[in-house]
């Protein structure tokens, strides 16, 4: 086939040519291999038929990157062809050597490209403008060099709105690789000249604009309003995404408006509208509308809150919608509508589909807890599906039902009964967990409790921890209430826990209550039914800083992951963290919390505790509540109190995250928010031997530095012999080289150059040797290095290649870096942003490694790695093995968190067993060679 | 920016795929497939799935998956908003969107793809422009370019691209002119077991098809505008002139495109042409249960309400349906368990009603939940939000077009809970 082709490309009637042409693109275009015609394709090129220069443009794009040779013959075309007298001809020729992805052709496109640039024609420019992203793409450092920047960013101010859309479109697109960079610094003026381009150009060049104008920061109120002026009437577009991108605008532009204002009014009212007008667009566009009014209700509620019945289900919306609404009724949901929204919410219950029927279900748990007036009502809708006896909504209503008792303690303990009929049909953990704390809780009241506790405790062994535990309590619990009747029920779940049982938490909860009971039954009464705190209203809601970011970034990927990019944009290198613009204006004393400065922000954030994934951690700790606003707990109890907390805290970090942590894919509320800060100081102090921290154990001494290596030898580079390694002290990276001269002749004119590579890595100096280097003379330099030099994911990860020149010629060498180079001083994590992010970050995520043969011990692994920036944030002893707990950030703010298990394996030596979780996993085994590079030297 | 586009039919093959940027291997499309399978319904497939080194998004049109790869942060919206302008574009051009146009016009799509996206970012999207550069194809044209040797690519520089009005080609001549415009109306509601609204909207649309000569510049003015305050424009609209005078003005582009759409929100009462009374039950322990379905016309405006079909997904449970119709016919697919009954016009002297038993899985428990009706109609003649046209004026060209406004309600997502 080929042949015949080949054949026919080279036939001298033009429709013959033309025709075989398009069978080649046919055949390309669903994956066939045809580079094999290269050269009869590329001979078709010069020809003045428009539609097959076109095809041919077609075929090169594809192929020229595997015959860079080849493609060289057709420079001369198209160079020839940007001169040509029709403007699309000079656009198409320019737009094609742009996406001819081959260095050796980029040199001879700069020319032609620069004129294109200053074209009279419009259509040229923009379409250069394009270009210069492409060009930028394959070889940044020339587009810097050659200017092309600086020219782009006056075609901002050109007079044409699309070559404006199309030079921000560019901008921003190289922007994305250069975080540091100013390229889109915006002015009062050119804010002017992208608002007037605005109403011009055309929807896709309103994107761009409209997103390039929400990172502007307005100078004030006044300013903000009049760009939220001429933004407005772009959410009367007939595109989503412009809609969208117009909404980020005004809502970050909002939060500079003063409340008072007339026309802070008016915009919310016209900010509805739009947001409900996605939700009759395709489902793959409310998927996305959807996610990004979840952030929206959350930051205003007064925008959408008449807006509910938009978010009801159809029966046959796509079960991601579903979800999605599901979730915005639950946060819209008010006194008002409650009565609708329970309607609904019943009516789901019925459905088909589990998954949602299980959300129904639990989102009528939640507007119980929500809108107290609803409380009662939401009840009996659930006792009504809990009598449907179908047995996954029966397992969610209980679940739902212990909550609704915690934020309402003494009201609804009369549907117990109907609950304890259902008791054989759990198989869930997290309900039998959560029926066994309500028989626990309540035990006074249900005459058979003992009954039903023994009936768990017959298969003890063969439950999930969760269970174990919640049964362990619940059962201490029922002793103390009554004491006489149970007592041979309590020993044997004592025993059961601290003799039977492998789990390290069930073993020193076990213990803890024995000892406890034992001691004092007084104080054990006072701590294990010490009164509870109320759990909060609303539930899982963004963090507000987090959220304030989001804002920022409505309309992108980060909104529909509600994480900020630096945690899942690939090789996120420093992202600039946007945030909201203060509020000037006169109200600015009278402000809510929702302005309050950040800080402030966290502190005042109620209790957030139930979403799935904490419940249990928030059940253990709640039999020894944290006196947040229960009554005076005796001092003893504090601090037993305080060990139990710590407990619970660390069966998240330690076991089975499978079952009370994986949970929840949404964003994991920091457990800090739950204890009360002024527990601090008795938990710290009572601790001592739970935890050792290693705080003050070895000071700064810089990190390991490897010898230095020969990474260049003379023998490649005429007599130029260059050996390194790399440091890092104190806050600064540096490359340590000595250059030799092995050659004859004195070298002279030393420069460096580093190839773009994973972590931005670049010079921060020249390379300064100062003399001429003689025959056989060795010169020491440090050269001092950066991360904010252009990022491109190498591989492997730490590779870096290096250009040398020097008066005799340029030499290439590549070396790998050691990833500990990178470890910034800030990396201690706090200790409950670390639980919080253990937890947060999937499983999946997690690798392990072994160092076999250390000759440490904990505390001197510990020291040794600090030195290093790796920090230990905690210590544990369990069976005898040494658990350290340890954070790092690397210079592009990614967090790694490791677990490091010291066993002993014979009298001097130790295995390390390094777990590492990270949110950007290709970076841990990288992690783990410095690991093991810091210890065994 | 966009980086490659992946299309994918429903057996799961990549039939065509497209990069504008480097070449991203087909293996990306593996996480798609995995996503696919775990959401079983095609449906069901998350529009944003992302992947180690990519973000794919995808929409489902017409059986077939338009799947886009990303690598940077880019408004998914825009990349949606975009896959669906691709699949209009196909439709435009080849008459439906389907596997078979694509493949049997390959080199087309190519050089449209090649035209809509350049490094990712969209060159040319508008249908006006895009015919000036590739002409559709058509049987006459593919027979002259064969005698002539002339091409189907344009030879000139598409002038729209260039002008304040994008959308409109320039030297449009026709010897009648015309201009027609349609205002349809689909409702979307909930109903309720016992026939009361839950929720009800009304959304809008004004299709025209323009073909008029030169540069004409039209005004369209309603009788009613209040009634639209929630309104999404073509961007051919002058904003300014509707904020201020609630009137259309407008360049219109050359041949068929939306106007405006508008949604009359749930605060406005909307009227509900036909109520449903229907009585299903499944009896416990017996493997059968009945059917009953009357469909009668209320609020029609004294307007004939046709075109009415049901469809309803019965329960799983359900082996088959044994009905009969007083008018129209039913069928009943047992495969996916979903009875459509085509009833045609409703004549309010002989209501149409569906009754029978139906026949469950013996041994299977009652099913738990209760079958939607799904009900669509048409009403001719008829925008059920009371909106009207009242007059269309054009400027700057000197003849008279010929005008005309038809109006049709049909019925959107109008769900009736049973």
């Amino acid at each position: 086939e080929i042949f015949e082709l080949k054949a026919e490309l080279n036939s001298d009637k033009k429709e013959k040519k033309k025709e075989a042409v398009k069978k080649v693109i046919a055949s390309m275009t669903v994956g066939k291999d045809v580079s094999a015609l290269f050269p009869d394709v590329v001979n078709c090129m010069q020809t003045d038929n428009l539609e097959l220069k076109k095809l041919v443009y077609l075929y090169l794009m594809n192929y020229a990157k595997s015959q860079p040779d080849m493609a060289i013959m057709a420079v001369n075309t198209f160079v020839k062809d940007c001169e040509d007298p029709n403007p699309l001809i000079r656009a198409l020729a320019v737009r094609t050597m742009g996406c001819i992805r081959v260095d050796k052709i980029t040199e001879y496109l700069c020319e032609p490209l620069r004129k294109c640039l200053k074209d009279e024609d419009p259509y040229v420019r923009k379409t250069a403008a394009v270009c210069v992203a492409k060009l930028h793409d394959i070889n940044a450092q020339l587009v810097e060099d050659q200017g092309f920047l600086d020219t782009l960013k006056d075609l901002i101010s050109d007079s044409n709105p699309m070559v404006v859309a199309n030079a921000v479109a560019a901008l921003s697109e190289i922007a994305e690789s250069h975080p540091s960079s100013n390229l889109l610094d915006l002015n009062p003026q050119s804010i002017n000249k992208l608002l007037t381009a605005l109403n011009e150009c055309t929807e896709w060049g309103q994107i761009f604009i409209l997103d390039c104008l929400a990172n502007y920061m307005p100078k004030d109120d006044r300013e903000a309003q009049s760009i939220c002026e001429r933004v407005t009437p772009r959410l009367s577009h007939a595109n989503s995404a412009v809609v969208l991108s117009a909404v980020k605008v005004l809502m970050k532009f909002m939060e500079m408006l003063s409340k008072d204002l007339d026309y802070y009014g008016t915009l919310l009212k016209k900010l509805a509208p739009p947001l409900v007008t996605l939700l009759s667009a395709e489902p793959e566009l409310q998927y996305v509308a959807l996610r990004n009014i979840n952030l929206i209700v959350q930051k205003r509620p007064e925008i959408l809150k008449h807006e509910m019945k938009v978010f009801f289900v159809k029966y046959n919306d796509p079960i991601y919608v579903k979800l999605e609404k599901l979730d915005i009724m639950i946060r819209l949901a008010s006194q008002a509508n409650i009565a609708q929204v329970l309607a609904e919410l019943k009516e789901y219950a019925t459905e088909v589909d589990v998954d949602f029927v299980r959300k129904a279900v639990r989102a009528i748990g939640r507007c119980a807890i929500k809108v107290e007036q609803s409380a009662e009502r939401c009840v009996s809708t659930l006792l009504d599906l809990i009598q449907t006896k179908v047995n996954y909504v029966v397992q969610e209503a209980i679940v739902v039902i212990k909550d609704i008792f915690r934020k309402y303690p003494n009201k609804y303990e009369s549907v117990i009964a109907t609950l304890c009929e259902n008791l054989d049909s759990l198989d869930e953990p997290e309900a039998r967990a959560a029926m066994i704390w309500i028989v626990g809780e309540y035990a006074e009241r249900i005459d058979n409790a003992d009954e039903l506790l023994e009936s768990f405790l017959e298969g003890f062994h063969d439950e999930s921890t969760q269970v174990q535990l919640q049964l362990l309590t619940a059962i201490v619990k029922l002793f103390l209430k009554k004491p006489t009747e149970t007592q041979e029920l309590v020993q044997q779940v004592l025993s059961l826990a601290t003799q039977d049982s492998d789990n390290p938490d069930l073993r020193d909860r076990g213990y803890i209550y024995w000892r406890l009971l034992s001691t004092d039954p007084v104080a054990a009464k006072e701590v294990v039914l010490a009164e509870k705190p109320l759990i909060s209203e609303e539930t899982d809601l963004i963090e507000p800083t987090l959220l304030d970011e989001l804002i920022c970034y409505i309309g992108t990927l980060a909104s529909v992951y509600h994480k900020p990019p630096s945690a899942f944009v690939e090789g996120s290198r420093g992202v600039v963290h946007k945030s909201l613009p203060p509020r000037t204006g006169s109200s600015e004393s009278a402000e809510s919390p929702d302005t309050a400065p950040s800080g402030v922000q966290a502190a005042e954030q109620p209790a957030v505790i139930p979403t799935q994934g904490d419940l249990l951690g928030d059940l253990l700790n709640l039999d020894l509540g944290p006196p947040v606003s229960g009554p005076p707990i005796a001092t003893s109890s504090v601090q037993m109190g305080a060990v139990d907390l710590l407990g619970g805290g660390l069966d998240s970090l330690m076991g089975d995250e499978s079952e009370g942590m994986g949970g929840s894919g949404s964003f994991a509320p920091a457990p800090s928010t739950a204890v009360p800060a002024n527990l601090g100081a008795p938990l710290g102090s009572g601790l001592g031997d739970l935890f050792d921290l290693t705080g003050g154990v070895g000071t700064l001494s810089g990190s390991y530095v490897a010898p230095k290596t020969v990474w260049l030898p003379a023998m490649k580079a005429k007599g130029l012999e260059i050996s390194g390694t790399f440091s890092r002290q104190v806050g600064s990276i540096s490359m340590d080289l000595v250059l030799t001269n092995k050659a004859l002749q004195v070298m002279s004119d030393f420069a460096i150059q580093f190839n773009r590579n994973s972590f931005g890595l670049a010079p921060a100096a020249p390379l300064q040797v100062h003399a001429p280097l003689a025959p056989n003379q060795s010169v020491e330099i440090s050269l001092p290095l950066n991360t904010v030099g252009s990022v491109m994911k190498m591989d492997p990860l730490n590779n870096l290649q290096v250009a040398v020149k020097n008066n005799i010629d340029v030499f290439y060498f590549s070396t790998l870096y050691p990833l500990h180079i990178l470890f910034v001083e800030d990396g201690k994590m706090e200790r409950q942003m670390f639980l919080a992010t253990w937890k947060d970050i999937p499983n999946e995520n997690e690798a392990q490694f072994q160092i076999k043969d250390c000759s440490l011990n904990a505390d001197a692994v510990s020291s040794k790695l600090q030195g290093s920036n790796i920090f230990t944030i905690a210590k544990r002893n369990v069976e005898g093995q040494d658990m350290l707990y340890q954070s790092l950030k690397l210079t592009n703010g990614i967090w790694v968190l490791a677990e490091l298990r010291i066993q002993p394996s014979n009298p001097s030596f130790t295995d390390l067993e390094l777990s590492l979780k990270c949110r950007a996993p290709e970076v841990s085994q990288y992690v783990y060679q410095a690991y093991e590079t810091i210890l065994k030297n | 920016m966009i980086h490659s586009l992946f299309l994918i039919n429903c057996s799961g093959d990549i039939f065509l795929e497209k990069h504008w940027k480097s070449v991203v291997s087909q293996s990306v499309c593996d996480y798609f497939f995995e996503a696919q399978e775990k959401a079983i319904d095609v449906e069901n497939v998350p529009p944003v799935i992302s992947t180690p080194h990519h973000y794919l998004i995808s929409i489902y049109r017409d059986k077939i998956f338009f799947v886009s790869v990303i690598q940077t942060e880019v408004p998914p919206l825009f990349v949606i908003e975009f896959l669906h302008r691709v699949a209009d574009t196909f439709q435009d051009y080849f008459g439906e969107c389907s596997e078979t146009a694509i493949k049997d016009n390959v080199v087309i799509v190519y050089e449209l793809l090649e035209e809509m996206l350049d490094n990712g970012f969209p060159l040319a999207t508008e249908s006006n422009i895009l015919k000036e550069l590739i002409k559709p194809p058509t049987i006459l044209r593919s027979v002259v370019n064969s005698i002539t040797g002339s091409s189907n690519v344009g030879d000139t520089l598409p002038t729209g691209q260039l002008s304040n009005i994008p959308w409109r080609r320039a030297g449009v001549k026709y010897t009648n002119n015309e201009a027609y415009f349609d205002v349809i109306e689909e409702i979307d509601a909930i109903i309720d077991k016992s026939g009361s609204t839950v929720f009800a909207e009304i959304q809008g649309v004004i299709d025209s098809c323009i073909k008029l000569s030169g540069m004409p510049d039209l005004s369209l003015s309603f009788m009613n505008p209040r009634l639209l305050d929630d309104v999404s424009f073509h961007p051919c609209i002058r904003f300014k002139r509707w904020e201020s005078e609630r009137v259309l003005s407008f360049i219109p582009p050359d041949g068929n495109f939306r106007l405006i759409s508008y949604r009359v929100s749930s605060q406005n009462l909307v009227a509900i042409p036909v109520y449903v009374k229907h009585m299903i039950s499944f009896k416990e322990n017996s493997s059968s249960g009945r059917f009953d379905v009357t469909i009668g016309p209320k609020q029609n405006m004294g307007k004939t309400v046709e075109g009415v079909v049901m469809t309803v997904h019965m329960p799983k449970a359900v082996l088959n349906m044994n009905l009969t119709a007083t008018q129209g016919s039913y069928t009943f697919d047992p495969v996916i368990k979903v009875l459509t009954w085509d009833v045609g016009k409703i004549t309010p002297q002989k209501l149409p009603n569906l009754k029978g038993i139906v026949n469950l899985q013996s041994g299977a428990p009652k099913p738990e939940e209760n079958p939607s009706l799904n009900i669509q109609f048409k009403i001719q003649q008829l925008a059920i939000s009371g909106l009207k046209v009242n007059r269309l004026d054009m400027y700057g060209e000197k003849y008279k077009p010929f005008k005309g406004v038809k109006y049709i309600t049909k019925a959107g997502k109008f769900q009736v809970r049973t």
